[in-house]
């Protein structure tokens, strides 16, 4: 995609050598009996009971304004990880992230609840998001409509938990869409709804792109990646192993997960 | 098969010399993940006002939801428990010693009230954190919402329950007053105080889960040497007055005995500690002040694996 030349580059996100490390409680190998842990507790030491697991070890990338990036790897490899990082989310460990403005991870449904209303959820994720009232009440129409739960009845004054996983999945999408983020998200969000849905979101994902923001998008899909992306960042057990056009990334990927 | 170069994207030319750091720097890019000032970090939970209203009453309304009787629970509930109480200390255990039917039971209910209100938001505030992890890993809002949120809730469940004591009151005898207008104030203080220790505990629950279960051994002491169920002055008549004192500032029985004063015609300013009200004002303005600022200190780190 040429376009990204003629832009002057302006940096949005700067991971400098970046470390996660997970704290895992209670997960030590070994026996899992009471005693056993009693006796970890006594036994004094920087380890009781605490497993780590280094998720994402020395990644360093500089993301541009106007970029679309897929970030690929197998189960496992740090790519959400990375994710919660870049959006300040997770603490690193070691090394740094740099942004310009705030980072947004796609996952609102976090902060939605089964039992209330589809309506109700609409406002409470848009707050959660830090929009205000007057914003909500300005979007809202679009939310739903964009979700289109509301084409096989009047399913938004419904409680969440009568939804088939589908139109939850969509509403989710919809509200985390609603507001324009600098640096936006995505961990697999494409791969749910049926396909009308999916075209939807990946229109809107380029439109986030060209108001001048940087959209991430965790996927194992390649040809949403394709679809969407400009450039392709592949971890392995958390290393960055190629970052590139996504054209060559892709090609080198299928190449190492088809053998 | 390892052939996995690379390949670094072509960065412009101004660019190319700068670490990450002096580029941040050029950019005006600032270290994701970091903790914001105090000031900065009151503002940002100002703009966040909404959402932490909302929160609340989300939670408030979903508790309820499955229940055929639905929003009448947010009743019945402290109607079921006044009513257990009753039956235990009032019946059964003779607990009233030195006060007439008519101001015990309004004296009982008023207790257990204030203290469940106390108590539900130190529980709801031990897992603000620990039990929200998937929100606090995805979204972006200062952490202090979530414990604020939990208390505010545990606040407008408190209102539903003033209806039941108001109830109780009118019942046995206690007429709506002037004096039922320090209602106000002590709520106001009360919620300061118990949002302030929710702050605390929040922070204490996110590093150690554990403190959950050890919670409500840690309450129920605290319930009975705060005089829920008896009265401090007559349980303790004869002991040295110290005794009676010290028991009588732990701020739930301060909170308490206000309450009781406030509704309870029969319930005299003789059964208060002197300087009450400075008191309760004390314990409110340092819990929450040091329970808000001991909260932030850890802002960056909640949510970590």
């Amino acid at each position: 995609m040429a376009e990204q030349h003629n832009q002057d580059r302006r940096p949005t996100v700067i991971a400098d050598d970046l470390h996660i490390v997970y704290r895992v409680n209670g997960a030590k190998s070994g026996k899992g009996s009471a005693t056993a842990a009693l006796s970890r507790i006594l036994r004094r030491g920087e380890e009781r009971g605490v497993r780590k697991v280094h998720a994402v070890r020395g990644v360093s990338f500089v993301a541009y304004r106007g970029e679309a990036i897929g970030l690929i790897g197998s189960n496992g490899s740090g790519k959400s990880t990375l994710l919660r990082a870049v959006a300040g989310l997770l603490p690193a460990e070691k090394g740094k992230v740099y942004t310009d403005g705030q980072p947004s991870l796609l996952g609102v449904n976090a902060a939605l609840m089964n039992d209330l209303t589809g309506e109700r959820n609409v406002i409470l994720g848009g707050l959660a998001m830090g929009m205000s009232r007057e914003q909500i009440k300005e979007r809202y129409q679009d939310i739903v409509d964009f979700s289109g739960i509301n084409e096989k009845g009047d399913f938004i004054t419904l409680p969440m938990r009568t939804y088939s996983s589908g139109m939850a999945a969509r509403l989710r999408f919809s509200i985390a869409a609603a507001k324009d983020h600098d640096v936006l998200m995505i961990d697999e969000a494409l791969a749910t709804g049926d396909r009308k849905f999916q075209q939807r979101s990946e229109e809107r994902i380029r439109e986030l792109r060209k108001e001048a923001g940087t959209v991430f998008l965790v996927s194992h899909n390649n040809k949403s990646i394709r679809d969407t992306c400009n450039r392709v960042l592949w971890l392995e057990r958390g290393e960055l192993r190629m970052d590139g056009p996504t054209d060559e990334v892709l090609k080198e990927y299928e190449k190492f997960t088809g053998k | 098969m390892h052939d996995g170069t690379v390949a670094v994207t072509a960065a412009a030319s101004p660019d190319a010399g700068l670490t990450a750091a002096e580029l941040a720097a050029k950019y005006g890019l600032s270290v994701s993940g970091a903790r914001p000032s105090l000031v900065e970090y009151v503002r940002q939970l100002w703009g966040r006002r909404h959402f932490i209203l909302a929160f609340s009453q989300a939670k408030l309304t979903a508790q309820y939801s499955q229940a055929k009787l639905g929003q009448l629970w947010q009743v019945a509930t402290p109607l079921l428990n006044a009513a257990v109480y009753f039956f235990i200390f009032g019946l059964i255990l003779h607990a009233s010693r030195g006060m007439s039917q008519d101001v015990y039971i309004p004296f009982l209910v008023t207790g257990v009230f204030v203290f469940t209100f106390t108590q539900s938001s130190v529980m709801s505030g031990v897992r603000a954190i620990s039990g929200n992890l998937g929100l606090v890993r995805a979204l972006h809002f200062p952490r202090a919402s979530l414990p604020i949120s939990f208390s505010l809730q545990q606040l407008q469940q408190l209102l539903f329950s003033m209806l039941v004591l108001f109830a109780v009151s009118i019942g046995f005898g206690s007429y709506p007053g002037l004096s039922w207008l320090l209602i106000v104030p002590v709520l106001v203080l009360q919620f300061l105080f118990n949002t302030g220790l929710a702050l605390i505990v929040a922070r204490m629950g996110a590093k150690t889960p554990d403190l959950a279960q050890l919670m409500p051994f840690l309450l129920r002491t605290w319930m009975y040497a705060s005089g829920v169920m008896f009265s401090i002055n007559n349980m303790l008549a004869g002991r040295p007055e110290w005794i009676v004192r010290v028991l009588q500032v732990n701020p739930v029985a301060i909170y308490m005995d206000l309450m009781r004063f406030a509704l309870i015609d029969g319930y005299g300013s003789s059964h208060l500690p002197p300087h009450v009200w400075a008191i309760a004002l004390f314990w409110a303005v340092v819990f929450f002040a040091g329970g808000f600022v001991y909260f932030w200190k850890a802002e960056e780190r909640y949510g970590r694996g």
